[in-house]
């Protein structure tokens, strides 16, 4: 008989499956009106606990990485940051949701397991070490991604993002699985050590595992909504419900980023000069996207699409670079992009008049006149997205750029700072926007004890973290040599 | 003439292709969309299936069976999706999915 495999480093993957089960008895069982109120607290805590969980776990990764279930699953020192990174992201984008989710008529205790089921996705991504595990992985997460899109059913927006998503989904899952198969034909398997192994061993790489990466690249960019994959971003952004927005803009970013780093650096880390020159297109691509089709942007939502797209750009300039600078600049700009963009989030979902949701930029008119708080987490939020020091978002950028150039990728560096400056342009008019024009209607006075909360811890990180950044650099510095190490 | 690896990979490379275009040219009904993503997905189950043959390695197989799965739930999810969009909009023709720019 053979031995039961570790389960041990899985914990808290396998705790929040368990949990999510359990939310949903409790969801039938509780008494309806009070179903969608304690599914939601209790999703909260569950994630709670899986934090504590993988730090836990995590903890103990100083012998090196922990393999579980017949080495399918890896948890090591970037695993753990990066489930640490979309945990945040999934709690506040549940706490926000509160308000959003009751007024709009879409409480029903779905809709926080449908979170639970998707961050439990996405913590297998950042494990993935396989490309079966990294399938089922990406599965999991977009398909309850699908179904929170289209979450507000009587809405013919919200469905329709929710329609665009599932077919531009569909396919990047579709080339994901055309590449894994390539990859795995030409190497002769699908966990990330052996393909190495594989890799190591053959003296010119064959061409068909080069066509199977480029397909991982493209299906991942999906994933990631980097240019010019980008098509079902701004739609999705703006049709789904604003909560949910938050959280796309949030935690699958990480994780698919994530997701990329490991496959990138680890498996294909041999391979840096086949496949740094695709990257190096994309984050050129996308900056200059999220830089110039954001300018003529109306619409909140659909900024915050474009502005998220030249995010990415400037992450993927740290994979670009590659090695461990340019690895720990990635994460500590995903953690900082998590903070910034849940901040800007919980401001849009205050924006409401007498309880009507508005999206436009020029409803924000002399918001500093009525709600001078939101106006001043708004000003110092979008001053971190432009990267303007002494907010956290400057650091951000400085890591990525150090990356490129020690790369000596100065081309990807002179672009980046170019594009920087032009999105500065907008980031710049949502506070000319705020402060400089006349007063319109003011927004509802009362809103969330939740959503004010985040949005304060928000804004008050975006300036008081840029001195104790090492909280962030120190923790993405071991991350980064994690998943270097041989 | 003997039918080995090339051939089944050339199979499945024209059906992936066929899934592709099937999407992207497509200007009719939302379900051809579905039926193409299907065909994608089966394509690459051929190649799994085909190099776990050549290879003597079960992996592939394994592979091919969690494919099936989860293609299985995306076409549930799909279907229960365009209900609804139907429901809002009477409508499933692809050139009618417009009531937001892009």
């Amino acid at each position: 008989m053979t031995e039961l495999p570790n389960f041990q480093p899985a914990t808290p993957e396998i705790f929040l499956a368990a949990a999510s089960m359990v939310l949903m008895m409790v969801g039938v069982f509780v008494k309806p009106k009070q179903a969608y109120r304690t599914v939601n607290t209790l999703a909260i805590l569950s994630l709670l606990a899986a934090a504590v969980l993988v730090i836990m776990v995590g903890g103990s990764t100083e012998a090196g990485p922990q393999l579980a279930m017949f080495d399918l699953f890896i948890m090591d020192d970037f695993a753990v940051f990066v489930k640490i990174l979309i945990l945040i992201g999934s709690v506040a984008a549940l706490i926000m949701s509160q308000g959003y989710v009751q007024r709009e008529g879409m409480a029903r205790f779905e809709f926080p397991i449908l979170i639970v089921f998707a961050t439990l996705g996405m913590l297998m991504m950042a494990s993935a070490n396989d490309l079966m595990a990294l399938y089922i992985g990406v599965e999991l997460q977009s398909l309850s991604l699908y179904v929170v899109a289209s979450f507000q059913r009587d809405s013919l927006r919200s469905t329709e993002s929710g329609l665009k998503y599932f077919v531009l989904g569909a396919l990047s899952s579709g080339l994901l699985l055309y590449g894994a198969s390539l990859v795995y034909g030409f190497s002769g398997a699908t966990q990330f050590d052996l393909i190495v192994q594989s890799i190591a061993s053959s003296e010119e790489t064959p061409l068909g595992l080069i066509v199977g990466i480029v397909f991982i690249i493209a299906a991942l960019a999906f994933k990631v909504s980097a240019a010019p994959f980008h098509m079902w971003t701004p739609d999705v952004y703006e049709g789904a419900p604003t909560p949910v927005t938050a959280f796309f803009s949030v935690a699958p970013k990480v994780a698919a980023m994530a997701l990329l780093l490991r496959v990138m650096l680890d498996p294909f880390g041999e391979l840096i000069i086949e496949w740094r020159q695709v990257i190096v297109l994309v984050s050129i691509l996308s900056m200059l996207l999220g830089a110039f089709a954001a300018i003529a942007q109306t619409n909140i939502k659909r900024l915050m699409a474009y502005s998220s797209i030249g995010h990415i750009g400037y992450a993927l300039m740290g994979l670009a670079a590659g090695g461990e600078i340019g690895l720990k600049g990635v994460l500590v700009y995903l953690a900082i992009y998590v903070v910034m963009n849940i901040g800007v989030f919980a401001c849009i979902l205050t924006m409401k008049v007498q309880d009507r949701m508005v999206e436009g930029i020029e409803d924000l008119a002399g918001l500093n006149s009525h709600a001078p708080i939101t106006a001043l987490v708004l000003l110092v939020l979008m001053f971190s997205m432009a990267g303007i020091p002494p907010t956290i978002g400057f650091f951000g950028k400085y890591y990525v750029f150090a990356a490129a150039l020690d790369a000596e990728l100065y081309a990807l560096a002179i672009i980046g700072a170019v594009t920087s400056v032009v999105s500065a342009f907008y980031y710049l008019r949502i506070i000319k926007v705020m402060y400089f024009d006349e007063p319109k209607e003011a927004f509802d006075k009362r809103q969330p004890a939740g959503l004010r909360g985040v949005m304060v811890t928000s804004g008050f990180l975006s300036v008081a973290l840029a001195p104790f950044l090492s909280v962030i650099v120190t923790p993405a510095g071991i991350a980064a040599a994690s998943i270097l190490a041989p | 003439m003997e039918i080995g690896l090339a051939h089944y990979l050339t199979v499945a490379a024209i059906l992936f292709t066929l899934g592709l275009m099937g999407i992207f040219l497509n200007r009719k009904n939302v379900i051809v969309i579905l039926m193409s993503v299907e065909l994608m997905l089966l394509a690459v189950n051929i190649n799994l299936v085909s190099f776990s043959t050549h290879l003597g390695d079960l992996t592939g197989q394994i592979f091919t069976m969690f494919v099936l799965t989860v293609a299985a739930a995306e076409a549930a999810i799909g279907l229960a999706i365009l209900v609804v969009y139907y429901r809002n909009r009477a409508s499933i023709a692809v050139d009618d999915i417009n009531a937001m720019k892009g």
